[in-house]
Protein backbone atom coordinates (compact mmCIF):
# COMPACT_ATOMS: atom_id res chain seq x y z
CA UNK A 1 0.00 0.00 0.00
CA UNK A 2 2.86 2.38 0.86
CA UNK A 3 4.51 1.35 -2.39
CA UNK A 4 1.34 2.31 -4.27
CA UNK A 5 1.22 5.68 -2.49
CA UNK A 6 4.86 6.38 -3.30
CA UNK A 7 4.34 5.40 -6.93
CA UNK A 8 1.29 7.66 -7.29
CA UNK A 9 3.11 10.61 -5.74
CA UNK A 10 6.11 9.94 -7.96
CA UNK A 11 3.90 9.79 -11.06
CA UNK A 12 2.26 13.07 -10.03
CA UNK A 13 5.51 15.01 -9.66
CA UNK A 14 7.23 13.63 -12.77
CA UNK A 15 6.77 15.38 -16.10
CA UNK A 16 3.14 15.44 -17.23
CA UNK A 17 1.87 14.21 -13.89
CA UNK A 18 -0.35 17.21 -13.35
CA UNK A 19 1.10 18.29 -10.02
CA UNK A 20 0.51 22.00 -9.54
CA UNK A 21 -2.25 22.25 -12.15
CA UNK A 22 -4.95 22.42 -9.51
CA UNK A 23 -2.88 24.85 -7.50
CA UNK A 24 -2.35 27.15 -10.48
CA UNK A 25 -6.08 27.02 -11.24
CA UNK A 26 -6.93 27.93 -7.63
CA UNK A 27 -4.51 30.84 -7.85
CA UNK A 28 -6.03 32.05 -11.11
CA UNK A 29 -9.58 31.92 -9.75
CA UNK A 30 -8.57 33.99 -6.73
CA UNK A 31 -6.78 36.52 -8.93
CA UNK A 32 -9.51 36.77 -11.56
CA UNK A 33 -12.49 37.23 -9.24
CA UNK A 34 -11.40 40.68 -7.92
CA UNK A 35 -10.91 41.76 -11.54
CA UNK A 36 -14.47 40.78 -12.36
CA UNK A 37 -16.18 41.94 -9.18
CA UNK A 38 -14.29 45.18 -8.73
CA UNK A 39 -11.85 46.32 -6.09
CA UNK A 40 -14.29 47.35 -3.31
CA UNK A 41 -12.73 45.84 -0.19
CA UNK A 42 -16.06 45.35 1.57
CA UNK A 43 -17.60 43.36 -1.31
CA UNK A 44 -14.51 41.17 -1.65
CA UNK A 45 -14.38 40.48 2.09
CA UNK A 46 -18.01 39.41 1.93
CA UNK A 47 -17.62 36.95 -0.93
CA UNK A 48 -14.07 35.76 -0.14
CA UNK A 49 -15.02 32.61 1.84
CA UNK A 50 -17.39 31.43 -0.88
CA UNK A 51 -14.96 32.18 -3.71
CA UNK A 52 -12.10 30.39 -1.97
CA UNK A 53 -14.21 27.32 -1.33
CA UNK A 54 -15.65 27.19 -4.86
CA UNK A 55 -12.11 27.62 -6.20
CA UNK A 56 -10.81 24.77 -4.05
CA UNK A 57 -13.67 22.57 -5.17
CA UNK A 58 -13.18 23.25 -8.89
CA UNK A 59 -9.42 22.81 -8.78
CA UNK A 60 -9.95 19.50 -7.00
CA UNK A 61 -12.34 18.49 -9.76
CA UNK A 62 -9.73 19.24 -12.45
CA UNK A 63 -7.48 16.31 -11.68
CA UNK A 64 -10.06 13.76 -10.53
CA UNK A 65 -10.38 11.75 -13.72
CA UNK A 66 -6.68 10.92 -13.56
CA UNK A 67 -7.14 8.95 -10.33
CA UNK A 68 -8.17 5.73 -12.05
CA UNK A 69 -8.31 6.48 -15.79
CA UNK A 70 -4.55 6.38 -16.38
CA UNK A 71 -4.19 3.07 -14.54
CA UNK A 72 -7.14 1.71 -16.48
CA UNK A 73 -5.64 2.68 -19.84
CA UNK A 74 -2.27 1.00 -19.35
CA UNK A 75 -3.70 -2.12 -17.71
CA UNK A 76 -2.34 -1.41 -14.22
CA UNK A 77 -5.83 -1.34 -12.74
CA UNK A 78 -6.53 -4.92 -13.90
CA UNK A 79 -3.24 -6.00 -12.38
CA UNK A 80 -3.89 -4.13 -9.14
CA UNK A 81 -7.32 -5.78 -8.95
CA UNK A 82 -5.67 -9.22 -9.04
CA UNK A 83 -2.91 -8.20 -6.60
CA UNK A 84 -2.81 -8.92 -2.86
CA UNK A 85 -3.88 -5.33 -2.07
CA UNK A 86 -7.65 -5.19 -1.57
CA UNK A 87 -9.37 -2.91 -4.08
CA UNK A 88 -10.79 -0.89 -1.19
CA UNK A 89 -7.23 -0.20 -0.10
CA UNK A 90 -6.27 0.79 -3.65
CA UNK A 91 -9.17 3.28 -3.76
CA UNK A 92 -8.28 4.71 -0.34
CA UNK A 93 -4.58 5.05 -1.17
CA UNK A 94 -5.32 6.70 -4.50
CA UNK A 95 -7.68 9.18 -2.83
CA UNK A 96 -4.97 9.92 -0.26
CA UNK A 97 -2.38 10.46 -3.01
CA UNK A 98 -4.81 12.80 -4.78
CA UNK A 99 -5.31 14.77 -1.58
CA UNK A 100 -1.57 15.05 -0.92
CA UNK A 101 -1.00 16.29 -4.47
CA UNK A 102 -4.05 18.57 -4.79
CA UNK A 103 -5.76 19.26 -1.47
CA UNK A 104 -2.78 19.81 0.79
CA UNK A 105 -1.13 22.47 -1.44
CA UNK A 106 -4.50 24.28 -1.60
CA UNK A 107 -4.66 24.36 2.19
CA UNK A 108 -1.10 25.68 2.31
CA UNK A 109 -1.60 28.59 -0.12
CA UNK A 110 -5.12 29.55 0.98
CA UNK A 111 -4.01 32.23 3.50
CA UNK A 112 -2.11 34.05 0.73
CA UNK A 113 -5.15 33.98 -1.52
CA UNK A 114 -7.27 35.11 1.43
CA UNK A 115 -5.07 38.18 1.53
CA UNK A 116 -5.72 38.79 -2.20
CA UNK A 117 -9.46 38.65 -1.55
CA UNK A 118 -9.30 40.86 1.55
CA UNK A 119 -10.49 38.12 3.89
CA UNK A 120 -11.20 39.58 7.36
CA UNK A 121 -8.43 39.02 9.90
CA UNK A 122 -9.91 36.55 12.38
CA UNK A 123 -11.03 34.05 9.74
CA UNK A 124 -7.60 33.00 8.36
CA UNK A 125 -7.21 30.29 10.96
CA UNK A 126 -10.73 29.03 10.24
CA UNK A 127 -10.13 29.08 6.48
CA UNK A 128 -7.06 26.86 6.83
CA UNK A 129 -8.78 24.59 9.34
CA UNK A 130 -11.95 24.27 7.25
CA UNK A 131 -9.99 23.50 4.07
CA UNK A 132 -7.78 21.00 5.92
CA UNK A 133 -10.90 19.25 7.24
CA UNK A 134 -12.96 19.52 4.06
CA UNK A 135 -10.56 18.78 1.19
CA UNK A 136 -10.02 15.10 2.14
CA UNK A 137 -13.76 14.65 1.59
CA UNK A 138 -13.41 16.27 -1.84
CA UNK A 139 -10.68 13.79 -2.79
CA UNK A 140 -12.45 10.69 -1.55
CA UNK A 141 -15.83 11.66 -3.04
CA UNK A 142 -13.97 12.40 -6.26
CA UNK A 143 -12.28 9.00 -6.18
CA UNK A 144 -15.73 7.44 -5.96
CA UNK A 145 -16.89 9.47 -8.98
CA UNK A 146 -13.75 8.52 -10.89
CA UNK A 147 -14.34 4.85 -10.06
CA UNK A 148 -17.92 5.08 -11.35
CA UNK A 149 -16.81 6.46 -14.71
CA UNK A 150 -13.54 4.54 -15.19
CA UNK A 151 -13.42 2.94 -18.63
CA UNK A 152 -15.98 5.31 -20.15
CA UNK A 153 -14.89 7.24 -23.20
CA UNK A 154 -14.73 10.92 -22.26
CA UNK A 155 -16.07 10.09 -18.81
CA UNK A 156 -14.58 13.25 -17.34
CA UNK A 157 -17.60 15.44 -18.03
CA UNK A 158 -20.04 12.85 -16.75
CA UNK A 159 -17.90 12.50 -13.66
CA UNK A 160 -18.07 16.23 -12.99
CA UNK A 161 -21.85 16.08 -13.22
CA UNK A 162 -21.92 13.15 -10.79
CA UNK A 163 -19.43 14.56 -8.32
CA UNK A 164 -20.36 18.25 -8.11
CA UNK A 165 -23.74 17.67 -6.39
CA UNK A 166 -22.00 15.42 -3.87
CA UNK A 167 -19.62 18.29 -3.08
CA UNK A 168 -22.46 20.63 -2.05
CA UNK A 169 -22.63 19.74 1.69
CA UNK A 170 -18.87 20.15 2.05
CA UNK A 171 -19.05 23.49 0.25
CA UNK A 172 -21.94 24.79 2.37
CA UNK A 173 -20.43 23.91 5.73
CA UNK A 174 -16.87 24.77 4.71
CA UNK A 175 -17.84 28.25 3.55
CA UNK A 176 -20.07 28.67 6.60
CA UNK A 177 -17.14 28.03 8.94
CA UNK A 178 -15.12 30.78 7.28
CA UNK A 179 -18.06 33.23 7.15
CA UNK A 180 -18.83 32.75 10.83
CA UNK A 181 -15.15 32.99 11.66
CA UNK A 182 -15.02 36.31 9.79
CA UNK A 183 -18.04 37.63 11.68
CA UNK A 184 -16.61 36.50 15.00
CA UNK A 185 -19.42 34.01 15.65
CA UNK A 186 -19.07 30.51 17.05
CA UNK A 187 -17.96 28.03 14.37
CA UNK A 188 -18.49 24.83 16.35
CA UNK A 189 -21.58 23.51 14.56
CA UNK A 190 -20.50 23.88 10.90
CA UNK A 191 -17.01 22.68 11.78
CA UNK A 192 -18.41 19.56 13.43
CA UNK A 193 -20.70 18.90 10.47
CA UNK A 194 -17.81 19.39 8.03
CA UNK A 195 -15.65 16.95 10.00
CA UNK A 196 -18.58 14.55 10.11
CA UNK A 197 -19.01 14.62 6.32
CA UNK A 198 -15.29 13.99 5.85
CA UNK A 199 -15.19 11.15 8.38
CA UNK A 200 -18.29 9.55 6.86
CA UNK A 201 -16.95 9.73 3.31
CA UNK A 202 -13.55 8.41 4.38
CA UNK A 203 -15.19 5.46 6.09
CA UNK A 204 -17.72 4.51 3.41
CA UNK A 205 -16.64 5.69 -0.02
CA UNK A 206 -13.50 3.54 -0.52
CA UNK A 207 -15.82 0.54 -0.34
CA UNK A 208 -18.27 2.09 -2.80
CA UNK A 209 -15.40 3.02 -5.12
CA UNK A 210 -14.02 -0.53 -5.02
CA UNK A 211 -17.46 -1.94 -5.84
CA UNK A 212 -17.78 0.47 -8.77
CA UNK A 213 -14.34 -0.53 -10.11
CA UNK A 214 -15.28 -4.21 -9.87
CA UNK A 215 -18.40 -3.54 -11.96
CA UNK A 216 -16.43 -1.51 -14.52
CA UNK A 217 -13.61 -4.05 -14.88
CA UNK A 218 -15.97 -6.96 -15.50
CA UNK B 1 -1.14 -25.09 -22.42
CA UNK B 2 1.87 -25.95 -20.31
CA UNK B 3 1.77 -27.44 -16.88
CA UNK B 4 4.24 -29.40 -14.79
CA UNK B 5 1.76 -30.60 -12.20
CA UNK B 6 -1.79 -29.29 -12.28
CA UNK B 7 -1.99 -28.78 -8.54
CA UNK B 8 -2.66 -25.09 -8.24
CA UNK B 9 -5.95 -24.76 -10.03
CA UNK B 10 -9.22 -23.92 -8.38
CA UNK B 11 -11.53 -26.79 -9.18
CA UNK B 12 -9.47 -29.40 -11.00
CA UNK B 13 -9.44 -32.86 -9.52
CA UNK B 14 -6.29 -33.71 -7.65
CA UNK B 15 -5.28 -30.18 -6.93
CA UNK B 16 -3.43 -29.56 -3.72
CA UNK B 17 -5.59 -28.66 -0.73
CA UNK B 18 -3.48 -25.59 -0.08
CA UNK B 19 -4.56 -23.87 -3.28
CA UNK B 20 -8.08 -25.29 -3.67
CA UNK B 21 -10.64 -22.52 -4.12
CA UNK B 22 -7.96 -19.86 -3.74
CA UNK B 23 -7.32 -19.29 -7.39
CA UNK B 24 -7.35 -15.47 -7.32
CA UNK B 25 -4.51 -15.42 -4.80
CA UNK B 26 -2.51 -17.91 -6.85
CA UNK B 27 -2.80 -16.36 -10.30
CA UNK B 28 -0.53 -13.81 -11.93
CA UNK B 29 -2.00 -12.43 -15.12
CA UNK B 30 -0.45 -10.90 -18.23
CA UNK B 31 -2.43 -9.83 -21.29
CA UNK B 32 -2.20 -7.12 -23.95
CA UNK B 33 -1.57 -4.24 -21.55
CA UNK B 34 1.70 -4.46 -19.64
CA UNK B 35 0.78 -2.09 -16.81
CA UNK B 36 3.96 -0.14 -17.46
CA UNK B 37 4.16 3.53 -16.44
CA UNK B 38 5.97 5.55 -19.08
CA UNK B 39 7.48 8.14 -16.73
CA UNK B 40 8.98 5.58 -14.34
CA UNK B 41 12.24 3.76 -15.06
CA UNK B 42 12.34 0.03 -15.76
CA UNK B 43 13.63 -0.73 -12.27
CA UNK B 44 11.02 1.54 -10.66
CA UNK B 45 8.20 -0.13 -12.58
CA UNK B 46 9.36 -3.59 -11.58
CA UNK B 47 10.15 -2.54 -8.02
CA UNK B 48 6.62 -1.22 -7.62
CA UNK B 49 5.01 -4.50 -8.67
CA UNK B 50 7.44 -6.48 -6.51
CA UNK B 51 6.42 -4.31 -3.55
CA UNK B 52 2.71 -4.79 -4.27
CA UNK B 53 3.20 -8.56 -4.21
CA UNK B 54 5.49 -8.42 -1.18
CA UNK B 55 8.55 -9.71 -3.05
CA UNK B 56 12.05 -8.33 -3.63
CA UNK B 57 13.44 -10.32 -6.55
CA UNK B 58 13.74 -7.33 -8.87
CA UNK B 59 17.43 -7.78 -9.73
CA UNK B 60 16.90 -11.44 -10.55
CA UNK B 61 13.92 -10.67 -12.80
CA UNK B 62 15.89 -7.95 -14.60
CA UNK B 63 18.65 -10.46 -15.35
CA UNK B 64 16.26 -13.20 -16.45
CA UNK B 65 14.53 -11.00 -19.03
CA UNK B 66 17.78 -9.33 -20.11
CA UNK B 67 16.72 -5.88 -18.87
CA UNK B 68 19.74 -5.16 -16.69
CA UNK B 69 21.25 -2.66 -19.14
CA UNK B 70 17.91 -0.83 -19.40
CA UNK B 71 17.21 -0.68 -15.65
CA UNK B 72 17.57 3.10 -15.36
CA UNK B 73 15.88 3.98 -18.64
CA UNK B 74 12.43 5.52 -18.56
CA UNK B 75 9.82 3.10 -19.85
CA UNK B 76 8.66 5.76 -22.32
CA UNK B 77 11.91 5.22 -24.24
CA UNK B 78 11.60 1.44 -24.53
CA UNK B 79 10.81 -0.33 -27.79
CA UNK B 80 7.66 -2.47 -28.00
CA UNK B 81 9.65 -5.66 -27.44
CA UNK B 82 11.55 -4.21 -24.48
CA UNK B 83 8.29 -3.03 -22.95
CA UNK B 84 6.85 -6.50 -23.41
CA UNK B 85 9.87 -8.04 -21.69
CA UNK B 86 9.31 -5.67 -18.80
CA UNK B 87 5.65 -6.74 -18.68
CA UNK B 88 6.71 -10.40 -18.55
CA UNK B 89 9.42 -9.72 -15.97
CA UNK B 90 6.54 -8.57 -13.75
CA UNK B 91 5.36 -12.20 -13.60
CA UNK B 92 8.74 -13.16 -12.15
CA UNK B 93 8.44 -10.72 -9.25
CA UNK B 94 4.87 -11.72 -8.28
CA UNK B 95 5.98 -15.00 -6.71
CA UNK B 96 2.63 -16.51 -7.73
CA UNK B 97 2.38 -20.16 -8.75
CA UNK B 98 -0.04 -19.90 -11.71
CA UNK B 99 0.78 -17.69 -14.66
CA UNK B 100 -2.12 -16.91 -17.01
CA UNK B 101 -0.99 -15.26 -20.23
CA UNK B 102 -2.66 -14.10 -23.41
CA UNK B 103 -0.28 -13.99 -26.39
CA UNK B 104 2.81 -13.23 -24.28
CA UNK B 105 5.19 -13.36 -27.26
CA UNK B 106 3.59 -10.51 -29.24
CA UNK B 107 6.31 -8.08 -30.43
CA UNK B 108 9.15 -10.26 -29.06
CA UNK B 109 12.04 -11.29 -31.32
CA UNK B 110 13.25 -14.89 -31.49
CA UNK B 111 15.95 -14.43 -28.84
CA UNK B 112 13.49 -12.87 -26.41
CA UNK B 113 10.95 -15.63 -27.04
CA UNK B 114 13.66 -18.16 -26.11
CA UNK B 115 14.43 -16.10 -22.99
CA UNK B 116 10.76 -16.11 -22.07
CA UNK B 117 10.44 -19.86 -22.71
CA UNK B 118 13.41 -20.38 -20.39
CA UNK B 119 11.72 -18.35 -17.67
CA UNK B 120 8.52 -20.38 -18.04
CA UNK B 121 10.47 -23.66 -17.95
CA UNK B 122 12.21 -22.56 -14.76
CA UNK B 123 8.88 -21.57 -13.24
CA UNK B 124 7.44 -25.02 -14.09
CA UNK B 125 10.50 -26.77 -12.69
CA UNK B 126 9.94 -24.90 -9.42
CA UNK B 127 6.45 -26.39 -9.18
CA UNK B 128 4.51 -23.60 -10.87
CA UNK B 129 1.96 -23.81 -13.66
CA UNK B 130 1.28 -21.71 -16.71
CA UNK B 131 -1.77 -21.33 -18.92
CA UNK B 132 -0.75 -19.70 -22.17
CA UNK B 133 -2.85 -18.69 -25.16
CA UNK B 134 -0.34 -18.60 -28.00
CA UNK B 135 -0.09 -19.08 -31.75
CA UNK B 136 3.61 -19.96 -31.84
CA UNK B 137 5.40 -22.98 -30.41
CA UNK B 138 7.36 -21.97 -27.31
CA UNK B 139 9.35 -25.23 -27.38
CA UNK B 140 8.32 -26.30 -23.88
CA UNK B 141 8.92 -30.04 -23.53
CA UNK B 142 6.25 -30.52 -20.84
CA UNK B 143 3.59 -28.44 -22.59
CA UNK B 144 0.17 -29.93 -23.17
CA UNK B 145 -1.61 -28.40 -26.13
CA UNK B 146 -5.30 -27.67 -25.91
CA UNK B 147 -6.48 -26.91 -29.44
CA UNK B 148 -9.53 -24.69 -29.17
CA UNK B 149 -10.43 -24.75 -32.88
CA UNK B 150 -13.20 -27.40 -32.52
CA UNK B 151 -14.82 -25.25 -29.82
CA UNK B 152 -14.92 -22.09 -31.91
CA UNK B 153 -18.15 -20.11 -31.70
CA UNK B 154 -20.49 -20.85 -34.61
CA UNK B 155 -23.89 -19.50 -35.61
CA UNK B 156 -26.76 -21.79 -34.54
CA UNK B 157 -27.53 -22.87 -38.13
CA UNK B 158 -24.01 -24.34 -38.40
CA UNK B 159 -24.49 -26.45 -35.32
CA UNK B 160 -23.54 -23.84 -32.71
CA UNK B 161 -25.29 -23.78 -29.38
CA UNK B 162 -28.19 -21.33 -29.20
CA UNK B 163 -27.61 -18.63 -26.61
CA UNK B 164 -23.85 -18.85 -26.87
CA UNK B 165 -22.08 -15.77 -28.27
CA UNK B 166 -25.35 -14.22 -29.30
CA UNK B 167 -23.81 -10.82 -29.64
CA UNK B 168 -21.37 -12.10 -32.25
CA UNK B 169 -24.14 -13.14 -34.61
CA UNK B 170 -26.85 -10.65 -33.77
Amino acid sequence: MIGLLIRDLRLAVRAGGGFGLGLAFFLLVAVIVPLGVGPEAATLAKIAPGILWVGALLSCLLSLDRIFALDFEDGSLDLLATSPIPLEGVAAVKALAHWLVTGLPLVAVSPVLGLLLNLPGPSYLWLVLALALGTPALSVIGAFGAALTVGLKRGGLLMSLLVLPLYIPTLIFGAEVVKRGAAGLSVGTPLALLAGITAGSLALLPFAAAAAIRVNLR
Amino acid sequence: MASARPRFCARWRGCSRRWRGRSPEAVAYAAHADGVKAVLTVAENLGFWAGVFGQDRVAEALDRMNLRALADRRAANLSAGQKRRLGLARLLVTGRPVWVMDEPTVSLDAASVALFAQAVARHLAAGGAALIATHIDLGLATARVLDLTPFKARPPEDGGRRGAFDEAFA
